[in-house]
């Protein structure tokens, strides 16, 4: 293969790995810029999207109705979690929300590896659709689908953020709670319908994700998890935009660093771009710097 | 020196020295086996690791998720002096253990220059980062055998060692924080801004308490290689830091006994749960989230400092 077609072939998959990023890390930023809590089990909501569509396809029900129910239990099963265990805590400091956070984690990790066991299971794939050639290169039907739902997805939300509503009442409740409330708008309720959002967005990963890579097991989610975080660290954390073109460039640099530079050193070099643009930005690529009253 | 100082001097100084006698004769007699002695080792070392990281989470108020990886350079540096030299132990440890932590030292440093522009959640960023780059580079170095494990460390960490050095980590932080080097540190945590106005060198003071950590997790990290005999990079994952970091929350930021309590707690209640080890993570997963829980409830605070005044004034009047 010429050198054309495979850097062509890795912007292909740098863009595949980067869509599922961005929809997991809208879910980060959703939430961050809402409640101003790193959500450390979101990553853990992929995982839960995963199992439950799988344990719907095993029973025999077409794909779009395994979507569905584990779209519906995934944003359940976010709703449930800020009521529970995030809502009490409102008042409370970050660190205790962030160490309730891990705690959640763990619990969803754990217990699916006493219901599942802990052996990864193989995922039926369900998209059939032709493999797309263009020249040389052939694209997998799981790419361009992932690619074209990824984004589609991602125009619907901005569309639901901006124009309706609820998005409104969504921007601003992250723009100052106390006024918010003070003009009406349900405070919880838009709380949790942040977090039902960014949960069905999470098992939307998850179903592209297990077609993508098969096999599936309990801790799968934690990886993309942290990765799509550091994305939305990188596009600024709390904004919409920002994490989609975050992952989108995280997505790409892993992929690049991979394929052109050493597989073996990615992680290093992976997080040393983060640390330096960071260090040269500190609010994030589309990050407002506020800043801090005296 | 006042009286009243000097009172609670001499009460720590002979709670420290009892309680090293009692629980020495124990490992001597045997009362303590050799799996309960090396639960009370991995004790002393995650005081260590705890005290060290409250300096930083607890004292100076930033968000840390990289001590795994101090602690990880910690071990490996001091584990690669031991055995490339053969001298005798009582002249070798100490000095690894003093090599492992400036090692910590000076990566704890170069962390921190990055770290002083940022704040709160890409402060933790940064960090985690950090963490994640010493165990990657780690696992590619095949000097120290890679992601196969580092093999054949001499087993130096004895329970004499372990607890003199957790005891000089809890003087060590005491007296920083007493000084007015750790007033300094907590004006930065209680208003960066105000501690800037009054004259106070925030970026130094960062600096120190960076360090300070970053120089403890690598003597602890040195001790844990000298007692587990065997390193790997994925011992010191995120995970590693997370469990160091959930001591210092649940002991209290800010507040070197209740690390010291809460470091022993969650060390030991993980061991006795072992019994029932598919349940074990989901236990202290509940625990965690439970305590949190707990900590805010109103309710649950009030009946809890009404519970603490009775018995104060009990205490009181029996004095």
């Amino acid at each position: 293969m010429s050198g054309a077609n495979l850097f062509f072939l890795q912007l292909i998959n740098g863009l595949n790995i980067g869509s599922i990023y961005a929809l997991i890390a809208l879910g980060y930023t959703m939430v961050y810029g809402i409640a101003k809590l790193i959500n450390f089990a979101h990553g853990d909501i992929i995982m839960v999207g995963a199992y439950i569509s799988l344990l719907c396809l095993n029973a025999g029900l077409p794909w779009y109705l395994a979507c569905i129910l584990s779209i519906l239990v995934c944003s359940l099963f976010g709703i449930v979690m800020e009521k529970l265990a995030y809502k009490p805590l409102r008042k409370a400091s970050r660190i205790s929300l962030l160490i309730t956070a891990i705690g959640v984690s763990y619990l969803l990790e754990n217990s699916f590896q006493l219901i599942f066991s802990a052996n990864p299971k193989p995922y039926p794939g369900f998209i059939d659709l032709p493999t797309l050639k263009i020249g040389a290169v052939s694209i997998s039907a799981n790419y361009y689908v992932t690619f074209i739902v990824s984004v589609a997805l991602m125009i619907i939300l901005n569309l639901f953020v901006q124009k309706t509503n609820m998005g409104k009442a969504m921007r601003a409740v992250s723009e100052d709670e106390g006024a918010a409330r003070l003009m009406g708008i349900n405070v919880d309720n838009t709380i949790s319908l942040t977090f039902a959002i960014g949960s069905a967005l999470a098992a939307i990963a998850g179903i592209l994700y297990s077609n993508c890579y098969s096999p599936i097991n309990p801790t799968m989610g934690s990886l993309p998890g942290i990765k799509a975080f550091i994305a939305a660290v990188l596009g600024g954390i709390g904004s919409i935009p920002g994490a989609v073109l975050g992952a989108f460039i995280l997505g790409m640099i892993e992929t690049m660093v991979k394929a052109y530079i050493s597989s073996q050193l990615l992680d290093s070099i992976v997080f040393a771009i983060l640390i330096l643009m960071l260090a040269l930005k500190p609010a994030g690529i589309l990050g407002k710097s506020v800043k801090e009253k005296v | 020196m006042n009286k009243e100082f000097r009172k609670q001097l001499t009460i720590d100084l002979a709670t420290v020295v009892i309680g090293y006698l009692v629980l020495g004769l124990l490992i001597r007699s045997g009362v303590i086996n050799a799996y309960s002695k090396g639960i009370l080792l991995m004790v002393c070392i995650n005081v260590i690791l705890t005290v060290s990281l409250n300096i930083t989470s607890g004292f100076l108020g930033e968000l840390a998720l990289g001590h795994a990886g101090f602690m990880a350079i910690g071990a490996y540096v001091s584990a690669l002096f031991t055995k490339s030299l053969n001298l005798i132990p009582l002249v070798e440890f100490p000095v690894a253990i003093l090599l492992g932590g400036i090692a910590a030292l000076i990566a704890g440093y170069i962390v921190s220059i990055p770290a002083l522009r940022l704040r709160g959640d890409y402060l933790a960023i940064i960090t985690l980062a950090a963490g994640e780059i010493i165990r990657n580079l780690l696992k590619n170095l095949d000097i120290v055998g890679g992601t196969k494990g580092y093999t054949g460390i001499p087993n130096y960490t004895s329970f004499t060692w372990a607890y003199l050095i957790a005891v000089i980590c809890i003087l060590a932080s005491k007296s920083l924080i007493a000084s007015r080097h750790g007033r300094a540190i907590i004006s930065i945590r209680e208003d960066e801004i105000a501690a800037e106005a009054s004259g106070i060198d925030t970026n130094r003071y960062k600096i120190i308490g960076f360090v300070f950590s970053a120089f403890f997790a690598g003597v602890g990290g040195a001790l844990y290689a000298h007692y587990l005999r065997f390193l790997q990079p994925g011992i010191f994952t995120l995970d590693k830091s997370i469990e160091i970091l959930v001591m210092v929350v649940l002991g209290g930021m800010g507040s070197i006994r209740g690390s010291v309590i809460s470091a022993t707690i969650l060390t030991v209640l993980p061991e006795l749960l072992r019994g029932f080890s598919d349940y074990r993570m989901l236990v202290y997963s509940l625990v965690l989230i439970l305590m949190m829980l707990a900590k805010h409830n109103d309710q649950l605070r009030a009946l809890f400092d009404k519970a603490l005044s009775s018995f104060r004034r009990k205490e009181a009047a029996h004095e």
